[in-house]
């Protein structure tokens, strides 16, 4: 058992793909939330074999997009001060900020360096003592965990030039705000099967209960996600709404404690901004008082900046699942990974850029 | 300074801007560390351009520059890098190739033994490859105004003149065909550059295609067209193709081969192997009747052991479009990305 | 979001300081030091889910094998 390969076997995919179409009686509306699942279901192209019984909505699930402008300008703010190495995962350095963007601050010579894990942020703090090494933080609860444990590390190694541009974001609230929207059209959710892996699903009994939807949290390989979306058509045809766990061989009920744990040391919900969406109650993280010395928006005293986006950018009514990206008007034609105007199309795995990538033949 | 009997081959152990400087020093580092590197009549002769017999016919002629980092890298550095590239892309235009040049580009504290090692690299890629360094050109620059090394190479070959190997030639329901599995070369680098801190058995493709298109067009198989997949990986090269001839080509996902290391980097990373380069790789275009053939003399050819059949050109298609069908049967259009790919998280 | 990958334990260096644990993993053929942090349960040999250098949970084979077969059960309904 490799954990990959398997769940990739079309045979197997193909079997529940029929299983789905023979189940579903109408085309339920699903959203997955998480960016890698769009990403995974339109590389496979399983929204195009699911055509009729299944209309998939990408969700909000990409930090990468839903990060607010305000907070990249904080970023590039900090990254091009004297002294500072600014370490980012690399999904950041293409996303605008209101003027620039971290890889055009790169070019005219700001300390900018692609980590692979945050951790490796923190090394570079102790291999260079004399400079402030800042680690952009962007992600869900899945990240979470990674950039908690280095700051708690720097708090136990006495690091003093290490710091901490704290992004991340929550997934329950997301879900709770788009079911509370009036417009809301998405009868079922397919679970990010990573967050979960560090939060379990507790969290999503209230919210199945409540609105009435079932959610299934799902894996990011082909049988994964067939299997989610055949949970998510069989609740609904059977007017079930609970939440059920397809990624058992990944996420506990309870999902990981210790990572947990120290979420709730270093970090506290905060209420957030999401690029296109507004302000969401408790969606965000933040640090602790306690973690203050660690905190780069004090170290480096920014401020919020003014909010920008374009106007003519419809990337709110594409995260809430009200649109799909060729509906706008802009989309590949002002609008391309080269020029995005708004955030969906900055990340490869944000809706608007993984329609443009994957997009479907237009003679087919 | 002494000026006699110096143990090593040149009196510094580091290049210093005299060695460009047009003085002493410079006509030390010529006759002393390159001249002899790349040993041949041609290049003692210290003409101001190489005066080169040629045959009657059509020759090739091509040029490029390389940057990489770090240097030296698993399967090669780059000055191997640097004759097989040049090599490669006259291979591609199926001609033979015959001379080479060598322009240096040397930052100020570059290590001479590394240069050294960098000049046999390149004197034995070429010698291999039957290839002489002809003429050349160095300098020196200010320490921080480039890093290490650059080289430019230019390479002149020649091509029988009933050989037309060109995008124009493709036809549709030619055959496309790789000679090899793919994205050695820019895994291999990437995973040394980025202090990703990965351990990893990959090594770099690196390798001169222009033995084994010698011998595909000695045995005359029938090439409408041939497209190394460096900067781009196989999706550039193929898209490229697509849209200068004007044709549909398909793809079956599934038939490409992927390095398993190169695969599970791609997971582990977050890339698209398709867009990975390659420095010993190329796409083939042949009429299906000639695909059996063209097999054969790959198959015995080191370079050519793993090649595969891949796809097909379907039709005429205006704007060019490529096409890649997946294991579970859908096809999606295959299209660039944008810029430099970064490892992510999500 | 989430790029998680499988890789298997083929190391582990323990600490005193459990947070500071940490192992070498194989992702099909590379591999890299990675925080195991958060999965002190962990031995050598155990497959783990990875993301941003650090191990998030380890991988159940039970349920890996049930998921792989739950079409048959379905089908035999």
């Amino acid at each position: 058992m490799k954990y990959q390969q398997e769940f990739r076997d079309p045979k197997l995919a193909h079997q529940w793909i029929e299983a789905i179409r023979e189940t579903s009686k109408q085309p339920w509306k699903i959203m997955e939330v998480c960016g890698g699942q769009t990403h995974s279901l339109l590389k496979h192209g399983i929204d195009q074999l699911l055509a009729g019984s299944v209309e998939l909505i990408h969700g909000p699930g990409c930090p990468v997009c839903v990060t607010p402008i305000a907070t990249i300008d904080n970023a590039l703010a900090i990254a091009q001060q004297d002294n500072v190495i600014f370490c980012s995962f690399g999904d950041m350095l293409r996303v605008p900020g209101s003027e620039s963007d971290l890889l055009s601050l790169k070019a005219q010579g700001a300390d900018i360096r692609i980590v692979y894990s945050p951790m490796d942020a923190l090394s570079l703090a102790q291999e260079h003592p004399q400079r402030e090494v800042v680690f952009f933080g962007v992600g869900f609860e899945t990240t979470a965990p990674a950039t908690a444990l280095t700051v708690y590390q720097a708090r136990q190694l006495n690091l003093a030039n290490f710091s901490l541009l704290c992004a991340h974001f929550r997934v329950p609230p997301i879900i709770d705000a788009l079911l509370d929207a009036g417009d809301c059209e998405i009868q079922g959710f397919l679970g990010a099967g990573h967050v979960c892996t560090v939060m379990g699903y507790q969290e999503y009994l209230p919210l199945a209960e409540q609105y009435r939807t079932p959610i299934v949290i799902t894996g990011f390989e082909p049988v994964d996600l067939l299997q989610g979306i055949h949970r998510t058509v069989q609740q609904l045809e059977t007017k079930q709404y609970s939440v059920e766990n397809q990624y058992a061989r990944v996420v506990k009920p309870d999902g990981n404690r210790q990572a947990r744990e120290l979420i709730n040391t270093v970090f506290t919900p905060v209420d957030a901004e999401w690029r296109g969406l507004g302000k969401v109650a408790d969606s965000g993280l933040t640090l602790v008082e306690e973690f203050r010395p660690w905190n780069a928006e004090y170290r480096f005293s920014v401020k919020p900046a003014a909010q920008r986006q374009s106007m003519v950018c419809r990337s709110g009514e594409v995260l809430k699942g009200l649109i799909k990206p060729p509906a706008c008007g802009e989309f590949g034609v002002n609008c391309t990974p080269d020029h995005p105007l708004g955030a969906t199309m900055v990340s490869s795995e944000g809706a608007c850029a993984a329609y443009y990538h994957y997009r479907k033949l237009p003679h087919v | 300074m002494s000026e006699q009997n110096c143990p090593l081959p040149l009196s510094y152990q580091h290049i210093v801007m005299a060695h460009g400087g047009g003085g002493r020093l410079m006509q030390q580092l010529l006759d002393d560390l390159i001249q002899p590197a790349f040993d041949n009549p041609l290049l003692k002769q210290k003409l101001d351009s190489a005066v080169l017999e040629i045959q009657a016919g059509k020759i090739s002629f091509t040029t490029d520059s390389y940057v990489i980092k770090p240097l030296f890298f698993p399967g090669g550095d780059i000055g191997k890098l640097a004759v097989c590239g040049t090599l490669n892309d006259l291979a591609m235009s199926g001609a033979r190739p015959l001379y080479l040049s060598c322009s240096l580009i040397i930052e100020e504290g570059f290590a001479i033994a590394d240069l050294q090692k960098i000049l046999a690299s390149m004197q034995q890629t070429a010698a291999q490859a039957g290839v002489a360094i002809v003429t050349g050109d160095t300098k020196v620059v200010n320490k921080g105004q480039a890093d290490g090394v650059y080289i430019n190479t230019s390479g002149i070959g020649v091509i029988d003149s009933s050989i037309k190997i060109n995008p124009q030639a493709v036809k549709t329901g030619d055959c496309i065909l790789v000679n090899s599995d793919l994205g050695r070369h820019g895994m291999a680098v990437m995973l040394e550059r980025d202090n990703l801190q990965f351990a990893h058995p990959l090594q770099s493709d690196c390798a001169d295609l222009s033995g084994l298109v010698g011998e595909l067009l000695a045995e005359n198989i029938e090439i409408h067209c041939l497209r190394d997949l460096t900067r781009g990986g196989l999706a550039a090269a193929l898209i490229e193709i697509a849209a200068s001839a004007g044709l549909h080509f398909e793809i079956n996902e599934a038939a490409i081969p992927i390095n398993e290391h190169v695969q599970s980097a791609c997971e582990v990373l977050g890339f698209d192997p398709l867009t990975i380069a390659n420095e010993g790789a190329m796409a083939l275009f042949v009429p299906e009747s000639g695909v059996d053939d063209a097999f054969k003399v790959l198959s015995r050819h080191p370079l050519g052991k793993s090649a595969r059949l891949i796809g097909k050109v379907v039709e005429k298609d205006q704007h060019g479009l490529v096409t890649l069908k997946n294991a579970l049967g859908v096809s999606r259009v295959l299209d660039l990305f944008s810029g430099e790919q970064f490892p992510r998280i999500c | 979001m989430c790029l998680a990958t499988p890789g298997r334990i083929v190391q582990i260096n323990k600490s005193n300081d459990p947070m500071n644990s940490k192992g070498l993993v194989n992702f099909a053929g590379i591999s890299r030091e990675i925080s195991l942090a958060y999965v002190p349960e962990a031995q050598v040999g155990d497959y783990v889910i990875v993301h941003a250098g650090l191990a998030l949970s380890l991988l159940d084979e039970h349920e890996a094998r049930e998921s792989l077969s739950a079409i048959q059960q379905l089908q035999t309904k």
